[in-house]
């Protein structure tokens, strides 16, 4: 029989250690990968086009690529979800709409990101004839965004108190202009951070972009939204299993890139959080 | 000026409302009652009496909210304001309303004072500038913080902050200043500066006024309505209601034998 104190220390003692060993994965994952990958970066690593099939040169059209794919999710992605969300928070009533919208957008999320490229290929590459390129890509990932940015505008919008909503009508707004003047700036950072967590899990995804925009190897930087284009994952996954004798530098080099890209858009949303929290005076 | 008589005009006539929630929550049966003009009409009795439902339906905010039932009429200054194609944005312009805690707007104080222009499309600065000043000198605010008009409201104090939102109200020159408990929150000195206020604004505006006590309703009533579960008890001249109330229950409410 052990005391109640014994077994509170220990208790507290195995909470801890799961807290702690959530840490361990990411600092391990991100030193593992520095550790291996930090001596293949470099300017012309960054600058150049891949050289000798893809043993040597850069990732230039890898990170050209990742970009505009990444502003053509933002582009798709955003004005949809945030109407949605507004709609949602500020316009709709609980009824069979509004719950069927909620059930397709809780489906949305859970739909593997493969099946998603799938739906691209046939819909937007084959249906709409758009081909293999930076649209068709753009859009699936998109569609794919949709549910973490509505999911996030809507809780911002949520969060801004319902007393300024009804001031605000009392002194004769519309309920478009209480929309703009008070609820969106104030929800704005919330919204924003939302916007760059779904953008910076499209960015890093690979198969939504296998079928629908990704290019093994292109010897020139796509000069159209039409064009297929290099993509940082697809590259870091076609390096890695499909081009023989490929230096393990280059493959943790490009893993790397890939991580910076997408951990430097975490610490964006962070700081804008932090930042407008501090402001906030409600 | 602070005895009512006979002769004040009507502003608001309210003819058999009634309004239920969906929730069952407070709500009003059979209210027959006037609302005169530049008087202070006082709204009392016990919480959920039906006052802040009142106050709500007269400028029709409580469109938005979850009301189950409504019948009767709202005639200001004759005219049905309850009739569906009625402009609600342009009623509530000439119905102003303060709440009993002050919610200022994140936004400056200029700002905020100017906020129901902004919606209704002033844009000359001159007009605005001198919108602010009459408004915050009427809700005798100005002399306090004319020299920090671009600061962040949140940045008053409490009593400054409703005198803001009165402010607020009063720069879109409303007919009529609705406030519920607008001084619950306040210390005395800020009571009596609202309450001294009320006297001056009633010359240019009707007030009708929820008050937070009973001691209050009786300093301020022009006229004087009580409230109980819904009903209106008894309605007459504020010195009539708190002297020589007509009514059992009026008179048990005022001298505090419940409530």
């Amino acid at each position: 029989m052990i005391s109640r104190q014994v077994s509170e220390r220990i208790a507290f003692g195995v909470i801890s250690l799961t807290a702690v060993l959530v840490i361990l994965p990411i600092v391990g994952i991100i030193a593992y990968i520095v550790v291996e990958g930090a001596g293949a970066i470099s300017w012309s690593f960054l600058s150049e086009m891949p050289r000798d099939g893809m043993k040597a040169g850069g990732l230039l059209p890898a990170i050209i690529g990742t970009l505009a794919l990444t502003v053509g999710t933002a582009i798709v992605a955003v004005p949809i979800g945030l109407g949605a969300a507004i709609y949602l928070s500020e316009y709709s009533k609980d009824n069979a709409t509004t719950r069927a919208i909620r059930i397709a957008i809780i489906n949305l999320a859970g739909i593997p990101s493969v099946v998603y490229g799938l739906f691209g290929l046939g819909l937007f590459v084959i249906f709409l004839n758009f081909g293999t390129s930076i649209v068709a890509g753009s859009l699936t990932l998109g569609i794919m965004t949709l549910p973490v940015i509505i999911s996030t505008a809507e809780e911002a919008l949520r969060a801004v108190p319902q007393s300024f909503r009804l001031v605000s009508t009392s002194l004769g707004g519309t309920r478009l202009q209480t929309i703009r003047r008070v609820v969106l700036p104030q929800a704005l950072p919330g919204i924003i951070t939302g916007i760059i967590l779904g953008i910076e899990r499209a960015a890093g995804e690979t198969a939504p972009i296998l079928f629908t925009a990704a290019a093994f190897f292109l010897p020139k930087l796509p000069s159209s939204i039409f064009d297929q284009t290099m993509a940082l994952p697809y590259h870091l996954f076609v390096i890695s299993t499909q081009v023989p004798g490929m230096p393990l530098q280059i493959q943790y080099g490009t893993a790397m890139v890939l991580l910076t890209f997408v951990l430097s858009l975490n610490l964006i949303a962070t700081l804008i959080r932090r930042y407008y929290r501090q402001k906030r005076v409600w | 000026m602070t005895t009512p008589d006979g002769a004040s005009d009507v502003k608001i006539h309210v003819q058999d409302l009634a309004v239920a929630y969906s929730d069952g929550t407070e709500s009003l049966q059979g209210i027959t009652m006037d609302i005169y003009a530049h008087q202070i009409n006082v709204l009392f009795g016990p919480s959920g009496g039906g006052k802040s439902t009142m106050l709500r339906t007269l400028n029709r905010l409580n469109d938005q909210a979850d009301v189950a039932a409504q019948s009767g009429q709202i005639l200001l200054d004759g005219e049905n304001i309850l009739a569906r194609d009625y402009d609600v944005t342009q009623l509530r312009r000439r119905l102003g309303i303060v709440f009993a805690r002050p919610v200022p707007l994140p936004m400056s104080i200029y700002e905020n004072v100017i906020y129901g222009l902004r919606l209704a499309g002033v844009k000359d600065p001159a007009t605005l500038d001198a919108a602010v000043e009459r408004a915050l000198k009427q809700a005798v605010l100005w002399d306090e913080i004319a020299d920090r008009l671009g600061d962040n409201a949140y940045a008053l104090s409490g009593g400054q902050q409703q005198r803001l939102c009165l402010a607020r109200s009063l720069a879109l020159q409303p007919e009529v200043i609705m406030l519920d408990e607008p001084t619950s929150g306040l210390d005395p000195i800020s009571t009596f500066k609202v309450e001294r206020t009320l006297q001056d604004l009633k010359q240019d505006y009707t007030i009708l006024i929820v008050p937070h006590s009973v001691q209050q309703a009786a300093r301020i009533a022009d006229w004087a309505a009580f409230f109980l579960q819904g009903q209106l008890i008894e309605w007459g001249p504020g010195r009539q209601v708190f002297t020589a109330p007509k009514n059992k229950r009026t008179e048990e409410y005022i001298t505090g034998r419940f409530g």
